[in-house]
């Protein structure tokens, strides 16, 4: 048993048909109830919600206030390597995209790490492309080693390993596994992912099964939105989310929702998302799960990350850079994807603040996942 | 006045210290409770550091420190977080919470036991928080535990005392002090458990996200003072019986 099963029974035009026919109706009715079914989850991203977005709003801060409080988690990436063997049509890593490539050596990461802590930061996401040959799960585990003393808690967004892989990595410090389905429409995933190990599209989609499989504290789901109808797209998320909470029960889980965002040479979105709809999806997953962390990364403008923090958003980044050396090594080099809010960890900071929520750096530790006698 | 292991509390009301828009406010929230035990989550203090910006804020004669193992998932990882707590914090009293459900956090009742007796064996002051089962809380302060804290209802979940039943059983059969913990929403409830003769009760959501915490603090503490009082002065029965018009037993005059 997977997702896959799951996945199967749930046809994209048969899912999409039924979100642009729900009604006022089922609006007020999932806005009401007390406990809500995935039935409600598409009336909260239909565009018969469009017309409750203010009282989703209220709803939404309501609830993220009463489980996180007034506080929001701050982390930042780190890009280890831009090596990829991936052809992906909207990303600035891709195998036929002329960039430099660089993998970054251990006394390199540890420069990166410097700057990183220096801003304060005590959670980091490590991120890659994927290329097997150098940046596999021997280098992985180099890399937890070298910064489990430094972080208190480790992410990791890269390729999708094999359970057993995983479960190399968790007693070293791993915390938190980022893994996008990008899209779930299996014909269109295959347009964007024309070669490479990505472009197997269902042992993507069951990487968070092998994830759970190996014990992992935390994951990240979520799609790229801008590939396909944002709406059907954020049903599977959410249909994805609901089955793993209730299949691997001690993991907890995060949502992200990146917009494409243009870098040199790349695609144009094929489905364009305003902001009026990113503001009604964060606020329909909140109401559907009053769990779930909800991450907002610098991809999105500053005036729309300073309003998402009281909207039901738990975690955001900061002076992120996207290049592997962006911190120090190699500041100037080409980035994955053009940021749109450029302010210090620091400014960010004070706005959160003078928002009335308090920006937490440190929400968990090495020592709370084992004994350091593991590594 | 209320005494756990060697310490002796003037106030009965406790109190977290997560879910604060600052930390400023944390500290104004708890002078104003009057509390004296605050708990704190050892996955958000810096242990390594003398200035970390939580334990600054609680530096009070008056406040003890009660840290929390929330996050661990099992009875080896609680115990490990415990000697590190014990260590770096300089006190050996532990919230000891194992809750490997991350979506309800519901305690595991059988990491916990195992734990108890592990840390009780290594000198710790240990205070579980677990479900609202009587059976279980005999267990644990047979293990060693210095108080129990059963739960109201879900943590964070403000919906007051859910599994009053079963709370009454624990108070009527514990020889530890009984602490009720999580999902007291109001200070109404706090006083319904002061009443019921729970000997103290922990409160962070309902403080925390208060519009005005500092506001809400000093109603708790008015609220668990008022319950405390109410218990010891002994609330009447209350009168649902009603005496029957015509009595089965009358008959019994006439023989």
């Amino acid at each position: 048993m997977s997702f896959k099963q799951v996945f199967e029974q749930h046809p994209w035009e048969e899912v999409k048909a039924s979100i642009y026919a729900k009604t006022a109706s089922d609006v007020e009715k999932a806005l009401l109830s007390e406990k809500r079914t995935l039935e409600d989850f598409k009336a909260l991203i239909s565009p018969a919600a469009t017309a409750y977005l203010e009282p989703m709003a209220q709803l939404s801060r309501k609830l993220t206030q009463k489980r996180f409080g007034k506080t929001i988690q701050m982390y930042i990436p780190l890009y280890l390597s831009n090596e990829c063997t991936n052809i992906c049509t909207y990303c600035g890593f891709s195998l036929d995209n002329k960039v430099r490539r660089r993998t970054l050596s251990e006394a390199e990461i540890l420069q990166e790490a410097e700057v990183i802590k220096k801003l304060g930061y005590e959670h980091v996401l490590l991120v890659t492309g994927e290329a097997n040959q150098t940046v596999h799960v021997d280098y992985f585990k180099k890399v937890l080693r070298l910064l489990r003393p430094h972080f208190s808690m480790i992410s990791m967004e890269v390729q999708p390993l094999d359970t057993e892989e995983y479960g190399e990595l968790i007693p070293l410090g791993l915390n938190t596994v980022l893994v996008y389905q990008e899209t779930y429409h299996q014909e269109d995933y295959r347009k964007h992912h024309p070669k490479g190990k990505k472009s197997n599209f269902l042992y993507r989609l069951e990487t968070p099964d092998r994830l759970g499989k190996a014990g992992i504290h935390k994951m990240g789901l979520g799609v790229l939105i801008g590939l396909e109808d944002w709406r059907t797209d954020s049903f599977f998320t959410a249909l994805h989310l609901q089955y793993l909470e209730k299949t691997y029960w001690q993991t907890r889980y995060s949502l992200s929702f990146p917009r494409l965002r243009p870098f040199s040479g790349g695609l144009e979105p094929k489905v364009e998302m305003s902001d009026r709809e990113l503001v009604q999806l964060i606020c329909a997953y909140r109401i559907m799960n009053e769990e779930v962390e909800l991450s907002l990364s610098t991809r999105e403008s500053e005036k729309f990350r300073d309003h998402c923090i009281q909207l039901g958003i738990t975690s955001i980044s900061a002076g992120s850079k996207t290049n592997p050396g962006g911190y120090a090594v190699e500041a100037g080099s080409l980035e994955q994807f053009e940021i749109s809010d450029e302010r210090s960890p620091g400014e960010i900071a004070r706005v959160i603040r003078n928002s009335g929520y308090e920006p937490v750096w440190k929400d968990w530790d090495t020592y709370m996942q084992g004994s350091m006698a593991n590594s | 006045m209320l005494k756990i292991a060697d310490k002796t509390f003037n106030s009965r009301l406790f109190t977290g210290t997560g879910k604060f828009s600052s930390s400023q406010i944390m500290e104004e929230a708890l002078l104003a409770s009057g509390s004296e035990l605050a708990t704190v989550a050892l996955r958000r203090v810096d242990i390594h550091s003398s200035q970390d910006d939580i334990l600054l804020h609680l530096n009070h004669p008056q406040i003890n420190l009660l840290p929390n193992t929330s996050g661990v998932r099992t009875a080896r990882e609680a115990v490990f977080a415990a000697q590190l707590a014990r260590e770096a914090l300089e006190t050996n009293w532990l919230k000891l919470e194992i809750h490997p459900d991350p979506k309800y956090l519901m305690p595991d009742a059988i990491e916990t036991l195992k734990a108890t007796e592990e840390l009780a064996k290594l000198g710790f002051v240990i205070l579980p928080y677990i479900h609202a089962d009587p059976v279980l809380c005999k267990r644990l302060e047979e293990a060693g535990a210095a108080a129990v804290m059963p739960l109201g209802s879900p943590i964070g979940s403000n919906k007051g005392l859910k599994t009053i039943d079963f709370l009454e059983i624990i108070i009527e059969q514990s020889q530890v002090p009984v602490v009720i913990d999580a999902g007291i929403g109001a200070p109404s409830d706090a006083a319904r458990a002061m009443e019921i003769g729970a000997d103290a009760v922990l409160v962070n959501t309902a403080i925390a996200s208060a519009g005005d915490p500092v506001q809400m603090a000093r109603a708790f503490r008015m609220a668990v003072e008022a319950g405390r009082m109410a218990f010891e002065a002994k609330l009447g029965k209350q009168g649902s019986q009603a005496s029957a018009s015509s009595p089965l037993t009358a008959f019994l005059d006439e023989l």
